[in-house]
């Protein structure tokens, strides 16, 4: 019954002459998800989009739930401008609806179809009432809200939203490097920001040969997850050479702040392949004080080696909130994997949680960090991560 | 030059048993149950293959079941003999064994009303048969112990085991049945099914050269056991599912050469443990896990003072394969319950490393294993000071 799906978008109507910019990137972004699937045609009309479909609606929706933006989607039912029209099909739709209580709630862009919003609401209400056993009307608290949109291009009948992801239409936001580790947090931090729009690249400090080959694939294995979020099914993933650093930082006379000097490490690589990138911002996995790293102190010592923004998104969640949207996002199976990362192979045994600046700088003093710095970027790698299968190609 | 020692974890295919499986593939294809003569080719497969691995074990055809390999062949002889009485009772196994006897054997007691003994080893990797005599109750159906340990290569005294059980079957009504997992022992260590009164015994075909995906289970004439997968009735109902002819093929061709070189690889492997032994504890504070009297093909080893896993990598960019004693967990060191067993601390443990040989490997290859592992000992040492 349904041959069109009817695309709700809330916040970015909001946003004045950018409007349709933000417009065009949902609908790319659309379009990529609905890839091989069946449908005609998507349209935007203000501060709507529509798919017209076959019977395939719920496909549709499925393949739709994870597009950033999208606030709601209701399967509607498309007639032309004209009340017998729109009276069979509200009877219709609500035949299926039965015994419940129900309201019925036109709206009328068009202000030249004649019957106003409140006449109409009377006009098809009385309709049903007349027609379908059972039902009764609750204008406060109803069970089913039947939505009459009358458009210029025809009236749109719908009783069900389901709702969307919401957030911004990815890569609407601009570039931002998201610190990729293999735990639990950052794939989630990752995913948050590019709720908010951001196109994210992912950055991961390899340490061959003291992490392996499986904890380099399984960040690549979350990148394949996350690509699922970009809007187009694809992310720049870059890999850098850290082994050097993590040798160096044995050798430290301070190994209780390996912790904070690693940090400040990946920091000043970050920063500088950001800079290089064209990426205006970085964004960690850092949830406050859950371990030694992101105590207040650690985080005032560690930031200041960059000058660019550092985004943390879970700041405020606690352990189990962040596994929760783990799950729900599906990267939480291959976070938990076993596999050794940098931090786990070189943890010392007594990682400072208050450390000083002062004492920092002296424990830097000893190294060459640019040259460390420049040889680990040097050695870096992109990896482009798409939703492809590779085994058969 | 590549050096794989990681024969314990699973093999290369033997390329006789490669070559002898690939007809099986494309020209005799056929489903065993189909009646025409396609069908009747795979049939006449299977029902060699069944015959000569029969001979091997000195065993009837009857009394051997295909399976998708060690995991399902100790999970069939597990639950499906205990799925088969009519009341829970009681199993005794040891404290060292497959999880794939383990688990079976915590979900019976989880879930099914089971009870069951977990006998502990000395730190040679063996249990007492006077704790087995003991442990054994009235109501104990089930007995299952290894012969060969995966991780650290002990072998049980089955002959003492054997007549522990026998004893007490004495007047028994019900006889206790015994169930050996012998998927680390085929092809390393002789066994005889009918001297020691083995019920059950499981093999795996990835382990000796075959490949993988298929296993069997010897089951002794008389011993019922509930299937584990219901549907077109093969292997006698006892395991359903359309059978893996060019695995089966594969799993026979491995066990013939298995068998026909067995003196030969045994002499081998003895040979190669020694020397790869002996050079390795010229590495300072290294130790031995595995007790002397175990089987030649694995060697549990540890350095003091490093992290196996890294070692692992290091020796891997050196073409050098090998396995580690435990499992690393992303936030701590999760020892292995066989080495926890045998008295080793987590640190121990941590710092072990599992060797697994193969007859074919050479000495050659023994000696630059062993000088790649003693120097990237010194430069892990080195590095974490």
């Amino acid at each position: 019954m349904y041959r069109t799906i009817l695309v709700k978008y809330g916040e970015i109507s909001l946003k004045g002459k950018n409007r349709s910019q933000f417009e065009d990137i949902l609908i790319k972004n659309m379009s990529h998800a609905l890839k091989g699937l069946d449908y005609q045609k998507i349209s935007k009309a203000y501060g709507r989009i529509y798919i017209e479909c076959g019977e395939n609606w719920e496909t549709i929706v499925r393949a739709l739930k994870r597009v950033f933006g999208i606030v709601s989607l209701s399967p509607a039912v498309k007639v032309e401008l004209d009340l017998e029209a729109i009276k069979e099909a509200a009877l219709r739709l609500m035949q299926q609806r039965a015994n419940t209580t129900f309201k019925v709630q036109a709206r009328r862009p068009n202000k030249h179809f004649p019957i106003g919003s409140m006449a109409m609401n009377q006009e098809i209400g009385g309709h049903l009432l007349r027609n379908i056993p059972g039902l009764s009307v609750d204008v406060h608290h109803p069970e089913t809200e039947l939505n009459i949109e009358i458009r210029n291009e025809g009236a749109y009948l719908y009783h069900t939203t389901i709702p969307g992801p919401g957030g911004l239409p990815a890569g609407c936001a601009g570039k931002g490097l998201l610190l990729l580790s293999g735990g639990i947090d950052s794939p989630v931090a990752g995913y948050l920001s590019l709720k908010r729009g951001v196109t994210v690249e992912g950055l991961h400090f390899h340490s061959y040969p003291f992490t392996s080959e499986r904890s380099r694939q399984k960040v690549i294995d979350l990148a394949h997850i996350l690509a699922d979020y970009t809007g187009q099914g694809r992310m720049r993933l870059w890999i850098a050479y850290f082994t050097e650093i993590q040798k160096a930082l044995q050798k430290s006379k301070y190994p209780d702040l390996n912790i904070t000097l690693m940090r400040r490490m990946m920091l000043r690589i970050a920063t500088k392949l950001a800079q290089r990138e064209g990426a205006l911002a970085l964004i960690t996995g850092d949830s406050l004080g859950q371990v030694a790293s992101q105590t207040m102190e650690s985080l005032h010592v560690i930031n200041a080696v960059t000058s660019i923004p550092v985004l943390r998104p879970l700041i405020g969640h606690d352990k189990q909130e962040i596994i929760d949207l783990a799950r729900k996002i599906g990267t939480y199976e291959t976070s938990i994997l076993p596999y050794e990362d940098c931090c786990t192979v070189f943890v010392p045994k007594n990682p400072a949680t208050k450390p000083r600046l002062e004492q920092v700088l002296a424990a830097e003093a000893q190294y060459d960090v640019d040259a460390l710095v420049d040889e680990a970027l040097a050695k870096t790698e992109s990896v482009a991560v798409s939703s492809a299968v590779q085994i058969f190609s | 030059m590549e050096v794989y020692l990681d024969h314990s974890a699973t093999t290369p295919v033997d390329p006789e048993v490669l070559a002898a499986m690939e007809p099986y593939w494309h020209q005799h294809f056929g489903n065993p149950s189909s009646p025409h003569l396609l069908g009747a080719e795979a049939s006449s497969a299977l029902t060699q293959c069944r015959r000569y691995l029969a001979q091997a074990l000195r065993v009837y055809p009857n009394e051997i079941c295909f399976t998708s390999g060690g995991t399902e062949s100790n999970n069939l002889a597990i639950l499906g003999y205990a799925r088969a009485q009519y009341k829970p009772g009681h199993i005794i196994t040891t404290a060292i064994e497959h999880p794939s006897v383990l688990n079976p054997i915590s979900y019976l007691t989880a879930s099914c009303g089971w009870r069951a003994t977990l006998l502990p080893v000395d730190s040679s990797g063996k249990i007492d048969p006077g704790d087995l005599s003991r442990a054994i109750s009235p109501d104990t159906v089930l007995i299952s112990i290894m012969l060969v340990n995966n991780e650290i290569g002990s072998i049980q005294d089955m002959a003492e085991i054997s007549r522990v059980i026998a004893a007490a079957n004495q007047g028994r009504r019900q006889k206790i049945v015994f169930h050996v997992d012998a998927c680390q022992a085929f092809g390393s260590v002789p066994f005889d099914i009918s001297q020691l009164k083995i019920d059950m015994l499981s093999i795996s075909g990835h382990k000796i050269h075959g490949p993988k995906g298929i296993g069997l289970l010897f089951v002794k004439t008389g011993i019922q056991l509930q299937p584990l997968l219901f549907g077109g009735g093969q292997e006698g109902g006892l395991r359903s599912g359309t059978e893996n002819v060019p695995a089966v093929v594969g799993l026979a061709k491995a066990a013939q050469l298995a068998v026909s070189g067995f003196e030969e690889h045994a002499a081998a492997l003895a040979a190669l443990k020694t020397r790869l032994v002996e050079r390795l504890l010229m590495i300072p504070e290294t130790f031995v896990n595995s007790p002397p009297d175990g089987a030649s093909h694995i060697v549990s080893i540890r350095f003091e003072g490093i992290k196996a896993e890294v070692l692992v990598h290091f020796l891997e960019q050196k073409g050098i394969y090998l396995s580690v004693g435990a499992a690393c967990s992303s936030r701590k060191q999760k020892a292995s319950h066989v080495l926890q067993a045998v008295g080793l601390s987590p640190e121990q443990a941590g710092a072990t490393i599992r060797i697994g040989l193969s007859p074919k490997l050479t000495m050659e290859q023994i000696d630059y294993a062993c000088q790649a592992i003693a120097a990237s000992v010194a430069e892990i040492r080195q590095i974490y000071g």
